[in-house]
């Protein structure tokens, strides 16, 4: 009845972070609710709550790598990774489905209604006199004042090649690494962290050119509230995806990985190719149309 | 035993226990557990302590509805306890239950040693508690809990106090809790299945759970992002639901509906799985049309996705849409008609017994009809407009939920309760316990069809006069049917401590599926390597035979 370790399916026994996991996720949200009542200090347990946060990360994903290095996976729970990781994207996909919602009915549906079309010609002459329909817009209350949009083919354009040449890169770093080639695996991932970094940097100079200079904020109507919501989750997931591409890096440079077996070196890259088809979504939906 | 621990030096590494012992300490058994019938234990004793703290908060709506005018609580308390109820009930008894069924029993059922990711599991249960305090300690700020519907509808909810951020970052916590389950229960029954049980060869229940795992990734985040909209329109000046900035209040009930109605189906889809269980078994005959079954839950799971407005007829939509969600709601009767159908040709010239498991499984199949039909009803758009917001809706979600989901997680748990403890529970005091449950679920919420239909808005403290009889038999009703559940309570105490009547390997006679040719108690790890499957245990009857 005795079995290999190697063959049988890893049940690890225990595990102590899930509880330091959600004790640090308690503190953080119960301090951001504390703080967006006014309680400023608050602002310190939050850090608290994200720093434990990181650290049960670092934790429970150094114990993960340990044991993958030391050859306890076998395929079978690769398998649930797989699994595991894809279904994770799906629902980050769902998320941003939400915001895509979101943008289409309020421009689809809402501002022609606001404008007196079909049902809604009632709430137009009522409500919103004079309100002609047009996109982008801040509402028939003006909500946020003035305000002028990004052009999509200046830095949005630049991020879309950025994005689309790192897809690129960490595509020639899983061949180098399905190779065996260290170093330019290395290189490659090297560039499109770099390449996620430039995406970022470039992201918040137009974000600061929004705010300073077009008077695009969060509150102008719900052409901001799109515009920051949608590019601002992304941006989020870009430097996510940065990091833990950075990771695979450094796990690269310590000599993770064969060329057989890299997970964590795949998930990375579907999670970054995830980003970037979100990005050319926004690209076009929320830059050029 | 196989030697499945790896041995690890890791700084916060545990007391490696042997394979087959249960940790010793109470903290290395619950907090630190991985065990999936461990996990499922604690699921299942969380769901129903919040069916206790939320039962209460619906015995005090009943309360104050006993006589027209205001007697016990101030309105707006009302308000909070009808959203209190409502969101406890829903992300804090059913759904969590079920998810603790769908750990004790999938592994159990397809011969697997765990959930895929036991680390991941542990996670998922450890979220919710912290999550419904969270929730629960906005009863106790300044300006008290949310009020303005488990429905969070703008511009109302966003005049919500203080307690706003929190109610808002605890919806947060249970989806990120749904998710990470969800991902768990697809990853096992994809990768964990031993060696010949094929797709159609799952049992019923692990059809429906795999189902509703897909239904809760697709709409958990979409509601996440809902109640992150009306996060940024009340703190940080977005115009989602605000007409003066182009966006629409009528926005959210969109998106939230699209969340809201799979959501309904995730409560009463492992209940239709644990039902096509039960039947079987206590009619001594295979479950009729079992490939049926399979599709038709997954063409319910379909639908689910294009009917969301018909719980928004009321709002103003276009005619289109007025027609194409009536219609396509009216579909999902299809389906769920063939589901029905195939538990009474089941049951059909079978031989039947009548345990507590098979009495509450037929009160689901009788009552949750009722639910059905009453659905259909409201799913009459020009009707609609004049039942929404009455208490015929109240009446028609409560009887697809307490007689039928509810019944479903008693069935289950009676059926079950022996396999995980060892011990038969009092038959007598289960019969009991479901007849007393049957007859005032009825005196409860039968009357609210009437009160509906006459007129009576739902989520008001007070009402007309006309309207007190029926009222009064309502909340008689609630509180007997309150009353009744302790009965629940004490059979699963005496059951779990007190009973001394062992429990045999194959429970119930004629029982088929895996989980039943482990011993009872089941082992503190099962199928630590796959079984042999037996394939007399597992085909069905209208498999085509090779
Ligand atoms: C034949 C199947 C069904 C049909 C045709 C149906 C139809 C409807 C309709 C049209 C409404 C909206 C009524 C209104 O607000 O005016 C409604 C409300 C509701 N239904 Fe169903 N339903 C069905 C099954 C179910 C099931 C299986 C569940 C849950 C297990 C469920 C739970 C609910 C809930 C919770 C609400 C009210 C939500 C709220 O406003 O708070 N329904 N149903
Ligand atoms: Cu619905």
């Amino acid at each position: 009845m005795a079995q290999h370790a190697d063959n049988a399916y890893y049940v690890p026994h225990a595990t102590r972070w899930p509880i330091v996991g959600s004790l640090g996720m308690i503190i953080m949200l119960a301090s951001a609710a504390y703080w967006l009542n006014g309680a400023s200090a608050a602002r310190w347990s939050f850090l608290l709550g994200v720093a434990i946060l990181v650290f049960m990360v670092f934790g429970w994903f150094g114990q993960v790598i340990r044991e993958s290095e030391r050859g306890v996976y076998n395929e079978q729970v690769d398998s649930s990774f797989r699994l595991g990781m894809a279904w994770f994207i799906f629902s980050e996909i769902m998320f941003f489905a939400c915001f895509f919602g979101a943008l289409f009915y309020a421009r689809a549906l809402v501002v022609p209604w606001l404008g007196g079309e079909g049902s809604g010609a009632a709430t137009n002459e009522y409500l919103w006199p004079g309100y002609v329909p047009h996109w982008p817009t801040n509402g028939p209350g003006e909500v946020g004042g003035d305000f002028q949009t990004i052009p999509a083919f200046g830095i949005p354009f630049v991020n879309t090649l950025i994005l689309l040449t790192s897809g690129v890169t960490i595509t020639l770093a899983h061949h180098a690494l399905k190779a065996a080639r260290r170093t330019p695996l290395i290189l490659w991932l090297a560039a499109t962290v770099l390449l996620g970094l430039v995406f970022v940097v470039l992201q918040v100079e137009e974000y600061l050119e929004a705010y300073q200079v077009l008077g695009l904020t969060l509150g102008s109507g719900i052409y901001g509230s799109t515009f920051f919501m949608l590019t601002g989750f992304h941006g989020l997931h870009v430097s996510l995806g940065a990091i833990i591409l950075l990771v695979i890096m450094l796990r690269s440079m310590r000599g993770h990985f064969t060329p057989d077996s890299h997970f964590a070196f795949e998930a990375a890259a579907w999670y970054w190719h995830f980003v970037d088809v979100v990005w050319l979504g926004l690209f076009i939906f929320v830059y050029v149309l | 035993m196989s030697s499945i621990a790896a041995h690890e030096s890791d700084a916060l590494r545990m007391p490696d226990a042997q394979a087959d012992h249960k940790p010793h300490g109470f903290l290395d058994r619950w907090l630190f557990t991985t065990n999936h019938k461990d996990i499922g234990t604690l699921y299942l004793v969380f769901s129903l302590l919040m069916f206790l703290v939320g039962g209460t908060m619906a015995l005090v709506i009943r309360a104050e509805l006993f006589m027209p005018g205001l007697q016990l609580v101030e309105p707006d308390f009302f308000n909070q306890m009808t959203t209190m109820h409502a969101l406890i009930m829903v992300f804090g008894a059913v759904m969590p239950a079920w998810v603790g069924f769908a750990n004790w029993m999938i592994p159990m059922m397809i011969g697997a040693p765990d959930m895929a990711l036991p680390r991941m599991n542990n996670w998922s249960f450890w979220i919710l508690p912290f999550a419904f305090a969270m929730l629960l300690s906005t009863l106790f700020m300044d300006s008290g809990g949310p009020a303005a519907g488990w429905t969070l509808y703008p511009p109302l909810s966003l005049q919500t106090g203080p307690s706003f951020a929190f109610v808002v970052f605890a919806v947060h916590m249970m989806g990120i809790s749904s998710i990470m389950g969800s991902i768990n229960v697809i990853a096992t029954i994809m990768n964990m299945r031993a060696p010949g049980m094929t797709l159609l060869r799952m049992p019923l229940f692990v059809w429906t759970w795999l189902i509703t795992a897909y239904l809760l990734m697709a709409v958990m985040p979409v509601l996440a992002g809902a109640v992150t909209m009306l996060l940024t329109d009340h703190f940080f000046g977005t115009s989602f639901f605000n007409a003066a900035g182009g966006g629409d209040p009528v926005m959210f009930q969109h998106i939230f509906w699209f969340f809201g109605h799979p959501e309904v189906y995730i409560m009463i889809l492992p209940a239709f799985g644990v039902i096509s269980e039960i039947l079987p078994t206590f009619s001594r005959k295979p479950l009729f049309g079992y490939a049926a079954m399979v599709y038709a839950t997954a063409s319910i799971a379909f639908l689910s996705f294009i009917v969301w407005a018909h719980h928004m007829f009321t709002v103003g939509m276009p005619l289109e849409g007025e027609l194409f969600f009536m219609y396509a709601t009216m579909l999902i009767a299809v389906p769920t008609g063939v589901k029905v159908f195939n538990w009474v040709s089941t049951m059909w010239k079978g031989a039947m017994t009548f345990e507590t498991p098979m009495l509450f499984a037929l009160g689901f199949v009788v009552l949750f009809t009722i639910g059905g039909l009453s659905g259909l009803m409201l799913s009459i758009a020009a009707a609609d407009l004049q039942y929404h917001d009455t208490y015929f809706v109240v009446a028609h979600f409560h009887y697809v939920l307490v007689p039928g989901s509810v019944f479903a997680l008693m069935a289950g748990t009676y059926y079950w309760l022996p396999k995980w403890t060892g011990r038969m529970y009092s038959e007598r005091w289960g019969k009991t316990h479901f007849w007393l449950s049957a007859i005032f679920v009825n005196v409860l919420f039968f009357p609210q069809h009437f009160l509906g239909l006459a007129g009576m808005p739902r989520r008001i403290p007070d009402y007309s006069p006309q309207f007190a009889d029926f009222n009064q038999w309502s909340s008689i009703g609630g509180f007997l049917f309150g009353a009744t559940q302790l009965i629940f309570v004490g059979v699963i105490v005496h059951c779990v401590w007190f009973s001394r009547k062992p429990a045999r390997a194959r429970v119930w006679e004629s029982a088929r599926g895996l989980e039943w040719t482990v011993p009872s108690p089941a082992p503190y790890h099962t199928f630590a390597e796959p079984p042999d499957i037996d394939e007399s245990m597992v085909v069905h009857a209208d498999e085509v035979s090779h």
